[in-house]
């Protein structure tokens, strides 16, 4: 780049302006076009519009200055587009950047692996629970929680277990120690089932009731692959005036397509259970073969998922002692209930029930 | 329960469908058929049945054939009970119920002259020998076979005593106390005065409804029987097989309700096959009947259906027909009860019940059996209008945020016990003392109901570093108990445990690991979530005992919000990594989540953003080893200097040049102003005034 001086006009006519003026149009110009760095833009925008040395100054001082009155205003009209094209070089050169080849200087290995930040996962249960509350809050029902350790009433006595069911044994309930002097129905024992607080609910508020129940409950069973003395359960509870179990069946049936599909099917079996009558236990086509008959499904083509029935008359009796709406003759409901790790194994394909309870950090990673 | 279908089909004989097909109609009504085998040509199929504990007529053949006679609305044929005609006796044994509260009938009879031997086909309707191989049921000889075989039939127990071991008569009574018997399987027993025995006027025969005696068993020497067929009451049954350790036939049928009226029918169908092979019977059946227990069984007030509370409760069904009368009537009547219709009222009857079905007792016990027998699957889904609105709980929302909280920091979630070790609770419970222990525990390490998410987070954390998984960022969000055995407080909590490198892998970054200022991060994000004036983080003196035993009393920080005490988290303690063998440094904290649940979200307000420029001043401080952060941070607020809008400690540097108690920290400041650009004067003040203020603090500028 020629460091050469703005040399001072030797006349003012018209074409020897604009021959000296093109002269320096070309040269920034030419000058521009070589811009290949960072570096290169800075010489030249000092080299031209730098406030100390900057060619433009000098064109201000040497030529516009020094220009004679009548010859100020072309000058100056001639000046200006010179200075709006060298702007207009700097900008461009400015917003092209730097050259392909300072860029490929710049190479990192895109290939090596990316840096991992731990990114935290719900637990599966957690994960299934809210799934399951869900579609029964679309379908109006509120949520409900109780105590994991319960009394002998609200567990037994108040969902209709007569006295000497086998559930109530040692053998099948965990209990708080130190129980035996105390009245059977003040007894603490760790819940075995939500259902409890479906009494709880209603002794607290008059129907319509619409509830889901999700909760920890416990069993004096020994750990194998599919169970646990700990695991979850999600109840529900609706009661309000002609509540049928075509009701309860339909409930179910819109439940389990919209948790596995709509193409699954349900099945009502009869069942017994303490607290509900007509008792049913519900199973839905095989969401791994649907319906075939596969290993999962033991080839019945069907899979066993949750019990449920009518609410017991004998509940509401218990139920009305508190809360005197609860009449059977006036209204009538249903509740269900189902163990979420079974679904949750189910859906996630968990072949031991332990590893819910471990906290291994490469069994979580598969859920975040 | 094993079932024949050969057997079934003697009761049926106008059965219309396959093996295949009965099992499936069965189990879709409540009889659930587990299991068909084929045994070939001729022989039908054997099903093994699975029939919950309520239905307890049901198991046995002729109770199965009644459930598929109603099902399809065919004949189920009589029991054959003819007998052939009785020699009359000069005098009838004499049998005596002592215990009337707790032996409802007892029906003996007498049979002489018979010839013990081994079982065969004897008559069209008593395959003795065909069946039980079928079944593989063992064969013993004739007269235990005749009372198996009528036990399959028709699940009514009978007992075969030897008569002439016997003395005098019979008398059902309680057991004497101390009282001897050697039962059937040999052991010798010694009774309690709860024990209903069946006796002679010298001694226990056997035990009542559970087991007979050894002395009065029969053998092959036996030429005159006596044959029991009785109705116990199914407490006392069930109370002497428990205590006896003993869990028979017989016991298990009484525990749960006997039929009063199949005594005399078992009797015969005994007797039937045990004549077959010679003999004769010797005067009437003794038949002894308690009234009472006649009219709480057999005899039961009939009950009220109306057609209305069938629809009320069971809703609609496909064919839109609903369930109709004569529905209700072919169902019930099928089943053994007896309808006539109440005159007054159209479409409601009084139902007398049959004397086998004592799980019938209310209305809904009919609708239930109607909804069973017509098929659940036959009822239409309909989904219930409803006009309520849907109540979150409280805690739903603060959870969700603490949950969500977790989660983006790259904490996975867990869920550990509910129990742990006593020597756990002691060294975790936040209040001392304070441990309800269990009852029947699963084992000694899961003793006592948690007092905190501790124990369990530990347990995690140290799993995995045992397996060789290094990073661990865990949560659990769950219920922790105290109080007293005799009321137990629940609590929600969150524990948080993490170890390892941060980030957990980088090719080209150092990774460094994660400590406790990452955990206090992690606290203050959360803390910042809820509505709270006031937040600060403190410690105690190891020797004043306030810091939780499981926490390095110097490495660990009580987190206190609105003057309440919220939280611990720390590094855990040395001793305690010791005793469980880990190397790596694990920071663990519990959170008492329900004090925070209990403060308001904090809502986001915004405010307006300043355009005009911030400007950052580092200021480079030397420090006494003595003076913390909180103390150069805290005269920086008390400036109250509004342009002075952020200050932060941005490094904190150590080294042996700078005098063995100090040490150097590098504060950075902004200012800014949201109405002007700060002149150069005004920034020159603000920076003298923050001299001043940290100098005071103990604070000297770096040169």
């Amino acid at each position: 780049m020629t460091q050469d001086a703005i040399p001072a006009l030797p006349d003012y006519n018209d074409s020897a302006l604009d021959q000296a003026f093109a002269a320096l149009a070309k040269q920034a110009t030419d000058e521009a076009a070589a811009i290949g760095s960072p570096d290169d833009l800075e010489a030249f925008r000092l080299r031209w519009v730098g406030r100390k040395q900057g060619r433009l100054n000098d064109v201000s001082a040497r030529w516009l200055k020094a220009a004679p009155s009548e010859a100020k205003k072309s000058v100056g009209e001639r000046f200006k587009s010179l200075k709006e094209l060298i702007e207009g070089l700097l900008d461009k050169a400015a917003g092209t950047g730097p050259s392909h080849a300072a860029l490929a200087a710049e190479a990192i290995d895109i290939t090596l692996p990316g840096t991992r930040h731990l990114t935290g996962a719900e637990h599966p249960i957690t994960r299934t629970l809210n799934e399951i509350v869900s579609v029964f809050a679309a379908l109006g029902y509120s949520v409900g929680i109780g105590p994991e350790v319960e009394t002998d009433f609200y567990n037994f006595e108040s969902m209709n277990f007569p006295p000497g069911h086998p559930a109530r044994d040692t053998q099948d309930t965990l209990v708080i120690a130190s129980q035996e002097r105390r009245p059977l129905r003040d007894r603490l024992l760790l819940r075995t089932h939500t259902s409890p607080v479906q009494m709880r609910t209603m002794e607290q508020q008059p129907p319509p009731i619409r509830i889901v129940i999700p909760g920890k409950v416990h069993r004096n069973d020994a750990m194998d692959a599919t169970h646990s003395p700990i695991f979850h359960q999600v109840e529900g509870l609706c009661v309000d005036t002609n509540i049928t179990f075509s009701d309860l069946k339909g409930t179910l049936d819109h439940a389990m397509k919209a948790l596995f599909g709509s193409s699954v099917k349900t099945r009502f079996f009869p069942s017994f259970f303490p607290f509900t009558e007509p008792s049913a236990d519900v199973q839905i086509s095989c969401i791994f073969c649907g319906g075939k008959g596969c290993r999962k499904c033991k080839h019945s083509g069907w899979i066993e998922l949750l019990g449920c029935g009518m609410v017991d008359p004998a509940v509401f009796a218990f139920a009305q002692e508190k809360q005197p709406a609860y009449d059977p003759k006036k209204i009538s409901g249903f509740a269900f209930g189902m163990g979420v790790e079974r679904i949750a194994m189910m859906k996630y394909g968990i072949s031991e029930i332990g590893q819910l309870y471990a906290g291994d950090m490469r069994f979580l990673n598969q859920f975040a | 329960m094993k079932i024949l279908t050969k057997w079934l089909r003697t009761y049926l004989p106008e059965l219309p469908v396959s093996d295949t097909q009965l099992a499936e109609d069965l189990t879709l009504r409540g009889i659930a058929v587990e299991g068909i085998f084929n045994l070939g040509s001729g022989n039908g199929s054997l099903y093994e049945m699975d029939i919950t504990t309520n239905r307890v007529d049901a198991m046995n053949h002729y109770g199965i054939a009644r459930e598929a006679a109603t099902i399809y609305g065919v004949e189920l044929r009589h029991l054959d009970t003819t007998l052939p005609k009785h020699q009359p006796s000069a005098q009838n044994l004499p049998v005596k119920i002592e215990a009337e509260d707790v032996c409802g009938r007892f029906t003996a009879r007498v049979l002489r002259g018979i010839t013990i031997g081994p079982s065969r086909d004897w008559f069209p309707g008593a395959e003795v020998s065909t069946y039980f191989s079928l079944l593989e049921q063992k064969q013993i000889s004739n007269a235990v076979d005749a009372t198996n075989f009528a036990w399959l039939a028709m699940g009514q127990p009978t007992h075969a005593f030897d008569l002439d071991k016997i003395e005098g008569g019979i008398i059902v009574r309680r057991a004497r106390k101390g009282e001897k018997l050697k039962t059937l399987d040999g052991m010798d027993r010694i009774l309690d005065p709860d024990d209903l025995v069946v006796a002679d006027h010298t001694k226990a025969l056997g035990l009542a409804g559970v087991m007979g005696g050894w002395d009065t068993m029969i053998t092959a020497e036996t030429k005159n029987v006596l044959i029991e067929a009785a109705w116990f009451e199914p407490m006392a049954v069930r109370r002497t097989a428990r205590r006896h350790g003993l869990h028979t036939d017989a016991s298990h049928r009484f525990e749960r309700g006997a039929d009063f009226n199949a005594a005399p029918v078992a009797s015969a169908i005994v007797s039937r096959i045990l004549l077959a092979n010679g003999g004769h019977i010797d005067g009437d059946l003794v038949d002894v009947r308690v009234p009472s227990w006649e009219a709480r069984t057999a005899q039961r007030p009939a009950i009220s259906l109306a057609l209305s509370e069938v629809h009320r409760l069971l809703g609609s069904t496909i064919d839109k027909e609903g369930i109709t009368s004569s529905t209700v009537e072919s169902i019930l009547t099928g089943l053994g009860c007896t309808l006539s219709s109440a005159a007054t009222q159209s479409a409601s009857w009084q139902v007398q019940l049959p004397s086998w079905r004592l799980d019938l007792e209310r209305e809904i016990d009919l609708i239930e059996e109607v909804a069973r027998v017509y098929g659940y699957n036959r009822f239409a889904n309909t989904l219930p209008a409803f006009a309520g609105g849907v109540k979150s709980l409280s805690s739903a929302e603060p959870e969700l945020v603490a949950r969500r909280t977790l989660l983006a920091a790259g904490f996975h979630e867990t869920i550990s016990s509910t129990f742990c070790s006593s020597a756990e609770a002691v060294l975790t419970a936040p209040i001392p003392g304070q441990i309800v222990p269990l009852g029947n525990p699963l084992s000694e390490e899961a003793g006592v109901m948690r007092p905190s998410l501790v124990p369990g987070l530990l347990n995690a954390a140290s799993g995995n570093l045992n397996r060789d998984v290094a990073d661990v960022r865990l949560f659990e969000l769950g219920t922790v108990f105290s109080g007293t055995t005799e009321k137990v407080d629940e609590r929600p909590a969150l524990s948080f445990a993490a170890a390892g490198n941060l980030p957990s892998q980088s090719s080209l970054h150092p990774t460094r690991r994660i400590e406790f200022h990452d955990l206090k991060g992690l606290v203050e994000q959360l803390l910042s979530r809820f509505q709270i004036r006031d937040i600060y983080f403190d410690r105690f003196p190891s020797d004043t005992g306030l810091t939780p035993a499981w926490l390095h009393p110097y490495r660990s920080a009580r987190v206190v919000a609105d003057g309440l005490t919220v939280g611990w988290f720390g590094q855990l303690h040395p001793t305690e990594a010791a005793a469980r063998k880990i190397k790596d440094t694990i920071i663990i904290g519990e959170i008492y989540i329900d004090r925070l649940y209990k403060l308001p979200l904090r809502k986001p307000a915004a405010r307006d953003i300043s355009r005009f420029q911030p400007v950052r001043r580092d200021f480079s401080l030397i420090l006494d080893q003595s003076i913390p952060w909180e103390r150069i941070d805290k005269s920086l607020a008390s400036l109250q200097i509004p342009e002075l809008v952020d200050w932060r400690a941005a490094e904190v540097f150590r080294d042996a040049k700078l005098g063995a108690n100090d040490y150097a920290l590098l504060v950075s400041t902004t200012f800014q102003a949201p109405d002007r650009t700060l002149r150069e004067e005004e920034l020159q003040s603000f920076q003298s005034r923050v001299v001043h203020a940290v100098s005071a603090a103990g604070a000297r500028l770096r040169s």
